[in-house]
């Protein structure tokens, strides 16, 4: 497994905001290497900053301190175009309104390689239909945005990231909104782009123990520490125990998630 | 692409029917010119009555000519605010910006009695007119863009907009306690909107703003297009953000300014037709509507101007007038259909 290549390493970073009056960290002591053909998810209770991390992480805001890379290269270097072609996002915010097709919506990935009225060529039109055919939306790709359901335009979102044609893919909160049965298959479609198309992906997620099941390695972000490993080994370390500031939820090791007493 | 097949056969249909009516504008008016003599006169012969070569070229020709830009600019000045703020209401009058352009040139109109007698005449000439309407619409989008800046609500930005309305509506207002009837007549007749009139210099100057408005806007295609999923996600595709919202600002208080200032406030024009297009050609891709915007602006206010001259009639009614009474219908039945992609 550790055999692959890192792709983004974040060495004791610290995140937060930082205005002319005062500084605000958000968290510390931050390490992560995020490796190729890899499944990494991220989770932590609300308000502990993993959405400032992965703000941090995508380069829209510095660090307070320490150093991300990305290929080896400091994250900070990159110009905003450079980076288009090392790192897409998916985000939750719902789409402004507009007459997009899905086909269109996942061209739109194709903007970093395009001239400057974004004419798509044969090799573009390749990569797009390649990211629909492994998310599995091509029968969708003349609907309008707004006529397909809330989890198929997750996966039109992911396939607008694959066209985008970058070894990182950053998540954020890609399951929410969606049941349980969309949140498997949207799961093990990221892990099979991980494994099949060499990717590196980070999603942030609330839903612990689907993350546990389907991902490679896991974040754990508490009050007090900031762990990434294998879920077996974070299970092993007993480190959810401490992921709410709550005595009364607690992990359950046999049922592999967490109980109410 | 079966797309590609209709899209073609609407640019054309649109195409030709711009020409049509930008002949038949010529044609029809108080003096009604046959359409042969038309065709003669604009291919450098002579109409059968000398009169009517008078008129097609010095004044019918050029208030067609007027009446295409101004459906163009303003059309085009609509949709890159409706892109850029992410807000389908939003347009060159809803905004704020005529409002703005009206200011100032009530200022120079209206404040010419307040300074003494050279400065007047300086203020009353048709520079300062166009400089006060480029300043007043520029100064009104960049306060919308700082509100906008601080509230991500679009609904705050389209209140702005009204705001601004009212505003000037009141500065006009105690204006006019300190102007004289002839410069309030001046005025008013402005505020109504008016195509014609204008000298083939002027007319040159308009041309000259509205395709440097129109190359801008041409530069910002694509990245309208990445815009229509948002800030964020344009930014993380490698889009300049910062440098494309000042290209857009400039390019529509260019087209917005420079309009308002020869032809006065034309209401509706910008908000209406984007949605038109958009419409019609079934996409948000903006390479397509782009050209689609332009065609249909033309198309628009040629038709527009055609209603203002009753027929055997010498009134002229004023553009405004039209372009209201087309516009506030199609807004309203906009509203009421909450169409998915328009309100989502």
């Amino acid at each position: 497994m550790d055999t692959f290549k890192t792709v983004l390493s974040a060495q004791q970073v610290s995140i937060g905001y930082s205005s002319k009056k005062e500084i605000i960290t958000v968290a510390n002591n931050i390490n992560i290497n995020l490796k190729a053909n890899t499944l990494t998810a991220l989770i932590g209770a609300n308000g502990i900053g993993k959405s400032t991390l992965l703000r941090t992480l995508t380069g829209i805001q510095k660090p307070l301190a320490g150093i991300i890379t990305l290929n080896g290269k400091d994250l900070s270097s990159f110009t905003s175009a450079e980076l288009a072609q090392q790192l897409s996002i998916v985000l939750t915010e719902s789409l402004p309104p507009s007459n997009l097709t899905v086909f269109e919506l996942v061209a739109l990935g194709r903007q970093p390689y395009t001239n400057w009225v974004g004419s798509l060529f044969d090799d573009d039109l390749a990569k797009i239909d390649s990211a629909l055919q492994l998310t599995h939306i091509e029968h969708l790709s003349n609907k309008k945005h707004f006529e397909i359901s809330d989890g198929q335009l997750q996966k039109v979102l992911i396939a607008r990231a694959l066209a985008q044609d970058t070894p990182l893919i950053i998540l954020d909160e890609p399951t929410t909104h969606l049941d349980l049965l969309h949140k498997v298959n949207l799961l093990r479609l990221l892990k099979n782009l991980a494994h099949n198309a060499g990717k590196c992906i980070l999603y942030s997620t609330h839903d612990l123990d689907l993350a546990l099941q389907l991902s490679d390695e896991t974040i754990v972000m508490s009050k007090e520490n900031f762990v990434q490993d294998t879920p077996k080994n974070l299970i092993a370390n007993k480190v959810f125990d401490m992921l709410f500031d709550d005595p009364n939820i607690f992990f359950d090791e046999n049922k592999n998630g967490f109980v109410v007493r | 692409m079966h797309h590609t097949k209709r899209n073609s056969i609407l640019f054309t249909g649109l195409g030709i029917f711009l020409l049509v009516l930008f002949v038949l504008n010529i044609s029809l008016g108080s003096v009604k010119i046959p359409l042969q003599d038309v065709f003669t006169s604009l291919t450098g012969g002579n109409a059968s009555k000398p009169a009517w070569d008078y008129i097609i070229l010095n004044y019918r020709l050029p208030k067609a000519i007027t009446a295409m830009l101004v459906g163009m600019g303003l059309a085009m000045g609509g949709l890159l605010m409706q892109t850029l703020f992410r807000n389908p209401l939003a347009g060159p009058d809803v905004l704020g910006l005529s409002s703005g352009a009206s200011l100032g040139v009530a200022i120079v109109i209206l404040g010419s009695g307040l300074v003494p007698g050279i400065a007047a005449s300086f203020f009353l000439s048709s520079y300062s007119i166009v400089l006060a309407s480029t300043a007043g619409s520029f100064f009104v989008l960049l306060a919308v863009l700082a509100v906008a800046q601080r509230l991500r609500d679009t609904m705050a930005i389209l209140i702005i907009g009204l705001m601004f309305s009212s505003f000037t509506g009141a500065i006009v207002s105690v204006l006019t306690y300190f102007s004289t009837a002839e410069q309030l007549q001046k005025y008013t007749f402005w505020a109504l909107g008016s195509l014609g009139n204008l000298h083939w210099n002027n007319i040159a100057i308009l041309f000259v703003v509205i395709i440097i408005g129109l190359v801008l806007s041409a530069l910002c295609i694509k990245p309208l297009d990445a815009l229509l999923l948002g800030e964020r996600y344009a930014k993380s595709m490698g889009i300049n953000f910062k440098q494309t919202r000042f290209t857009i600002i400039l390019a529509t208080s260019l087209l917005t300014g420079c309009i308002t200032a020869f032809a006065g406030p034309v209401l509706f024009v910008g908000l209406v037709v984007p949605h038109m297009a958009k419409l019609l050609f079934k996409t948000s891709n903006h390479k397509i509507l782009f050209w689609a915007t332009l065609l249909i602006g033309g198309v628009l206010v040629l038709l527009c101007d055609i209603f203002t001259q009753l027929p055997g009639s010498a009134f002229v009614l004023p553009i405004n007038a039209i372009t209201s009474i087309i516009g506030a219908p199609v807004v309203v039945s906009l509203l009421i259909s909450k169409r998915k992609g328009i309100f989502n």
